[in-house]
């Protein structure tokens, strides 16, 4: 059964078109990613499935509900992290967790949400006082107090230092396995990568393609080659141009060129040959499926030229 | 479908909210210091520059010091209402407090009634604090006989005060503009209704603008139930109109204009700011 379906979803903002037709179908107990640059509309469609939005035309469910009709049902039974909620700075993180858990039907205890956002040694401190990324952390505990089927995540680790970045990937792993369904939209591709059992691109109010994260890859057709030039700088810019003819998305990455390649065996060739005709070294090969940030740059510049 | 079990009961809601709104407030130094040190302070000062005079009255000679607690314990509670919410809704808005209380399943009315209802809360410590600081020091009389109208009083004035504020909340553009416009409305007003400086034979147009308004029919009713001579046991129908009426004007504007949102420019900036801190931890 679907957690959410949504079709033809269309949100204005007087002129402008921020979400333009948009459909998509999530199941229970499934993590998904919404990727995109900002202004995408990833942040409209999410506002729209947590109730928070007005759309403008499109049909919506959501658990069962449609979320403009602000169920009280439906809000008891979704989390909600956004960028733009604050919380009463005044308050005390136990307080403030305790105070927003006493709302729901089922809340978590907040010894049992501070240990699992790992802010359990900040209980006292006010929340005015915590840092961004405590304050992250304070967002994400106050998103899972009320033991929520659907956990809404919008952009949950902007700010996180890596290894607290670690420890939230973790969290939503373990939610996850309690069969929660998780509808995160971020713009780190390792997250995406790690975290979603299948991703959405949007780009310019649509959803350009869809799928789990190996299936992009592949999906991509292209391969990802990738070497070190021995030679000297007049050497690099030659073969920087040689591989330019090869393939797409050229770029140097720590001192190594990358491309994108349809046809690995004659891009191979290509570079191979020119080593040796040219008597410069290279080394260092590697051939790869791309990750899905090569292949996320690769839609989005994809849909800009359109 | 998983079992969720029951609601948690309404009234316990809504206590919940109240505690935690005067919670809040006790926490807040500044809106302490405006809304129940200053009245205090001035019933202190204006006491001992003008304490030894009189004001006069229909019934006799009212000594000022007496007339000065009932109108500042008054102002107390329009500070813990109006001035309170008009200063705190906005924050609150922009800060997207309100908008994270919505997305959550507490009733939209038990969020509402519990700020209001917990501005009532303040009013009736703050105005308490001053009449018995009137009692003992500044032989305020109280008669048992009048309470109950003081009481009928004060309550539809902090009811009318709390729903002005929030009309008044969704008003200003922004956060920051909200203590300039809470301010600019209510001290003017204040000096025109007989609260810092009982006018001797004002203008009669001055007398009239004040009498238009809510405060001055509010503080003078409220007053009049401490008048030390001929205490007032019976409401002044006429000045509780007024002050009602302001009140359902203001409880129409608060419930056809509150915003749970931030407006669009607001947000924008809101935004910006949020993710400016970020960058920088």
């Amino acid at each position: 059964m679907s957690a959410i379906t949504v079709e033809g979803l269309v949100v204005n903002y007087g002129e402008l078109r921020a979400v333009a037709g948009v459909d998509v179908e999530i199941a229970r107990g499934e993590v998904y990613a919404l990727l995109g640059e900002n202004g995408a509309g990833k942040t409209s469609t999410i506002e729209v499935l947590e109730g928070l939005r007005t759309r403008t035309s499109g049909s919506v469910r959501v658990l069962g509900h449609d979320p403009a009709d602000g169920s009280r049902d439906l809000r008891d039974r979704i989390g909600i992290v956004l960028q733009t909620t604050g919380v009463e700075r005044q308050l005390t993180v136990a307080e403030a967790v305790g105070l927003y858990g006493a709302v729901y039907r089922q809340p978590r205890s907040v010894n049992e949400v501070l240990e699992l956002v790992g802010l359990t040694d900040r209980a006292d401190a006010r929340c005015g006082t915590l840092s961004g990324g405590q304050r992250r952390r304070l967002d994400l505990a106050l998103g899972i107090v009320g033991s929520p089927e659907l956990l809404f995540l919008d952009e949950p680790t902007t700010g996180f230092d890596p290894s607290a970045r670690r420890r939230a990937w973790e969290l939503v792993d373990a939610l996850r396995s309690d069969g929660m369904t998780v509808v995160l939209t971020t713009h780190y591709l390792d997250e995406a990568e790690h975290l979603a059992d299948r991703v959405g691109v949007m780009s310019a109010g649509r959803l350009v393609v869809e799928g789990t994260p190996a299936d992009l890859q592949r999906r991509s057709g292209r391969t990802l080659v990738s070497f070190r030039c021995g030679g000297d700088e007049h050497d690099l810019a030659a073969v920087t141009r040689v591989a330019e003819g090869l393939g797409d998305r050229v770029r140097l990455v720590d001192g190594r060129i990358e491309l994108l390649t349809v046809d690995v065996t004659a891009a191979l060739h290509a570079l191979t040959g020119w080593s040796v005709a040219q008597r410069v070294d290279l080394d260092s090969w590697s051939v790869a499926q791309p990750s899905l940030e090569q292949v996320f740059l690769d839609l989005v510049g994809g849909a800009d030229d359109e | 479908m998983s079992e969720r079990g029951t609601w948690p009961g309404v009234g316990g809601l809504i206590l919940a909210q109240v505690r935690h709104q005067v919670r809040l407030f006790l926490r807040v130094p500044i809106g302490l210091f405006f809304t129940i040190a200053l009245p205090l302070i001035m019933l202190v000062v204006f006491n001992a520059v003008f304490g030894d005079s009189t004001v006069a009255s229909e019934a006799g000679e009212w000594p000022t010091r007496q007339f000065y607690t009932g109108a500042l314990a008054a102002f107390t509670a329009v500070s813990a209402t109006y001035t309170n919410l008009a200063n705190t809704v906005p924050v609150r808005r922009e800060e997207g407090i309100l908008k994270r209380w919505r997305s959550t399943p507490l009733p939209v009315p038990v969020l509402i009634l519990g700020q209001m209802l917990g501005a009532l809360v303040v009013a009736i410590l703050g105005a308490l604090l001053l009449l018995i600081v009137g009692v003992l020091a500044y032989g305020l009389q109280v008669d048992v006989a009048a309470l109950p109208n003081a009481l009928l009083t004060f309550i539809v004035g902090v009811l009318s005060f709390a729903a002005l504020g929030m009309a008044i909340s969704s008003a200003v553009s922004s956060a920051d503009s909200a203590p300039a416009v809470a301010n600019a409305t209510i001290l003017p007003l204040a000096f025109i209704s007989n609260i810092f400086i009982p006018l001797e034979d004002p203008p009669r147009w001055l007398d009239l603008l004040g009498d238009i308004f809510p405060l001055k029919p509010f503080a003078e009713s409220f007053q009049a139930s401490f008048h030390p001579i001929d205490p007032a046991t019976s409401p002044d129908l006429g000045a509780l109109a007024v002050v009602a009426l302001w009140g359902m004007f203001g409880a129409i504007a608060a419930v056809r204009t509150f915003r749970f949102d931030p407006t669009p420019g607001a947000r924008a900036s809101g935004r910006r700011r949020q993710r400016g801190r970020q960058r920088s931890t």
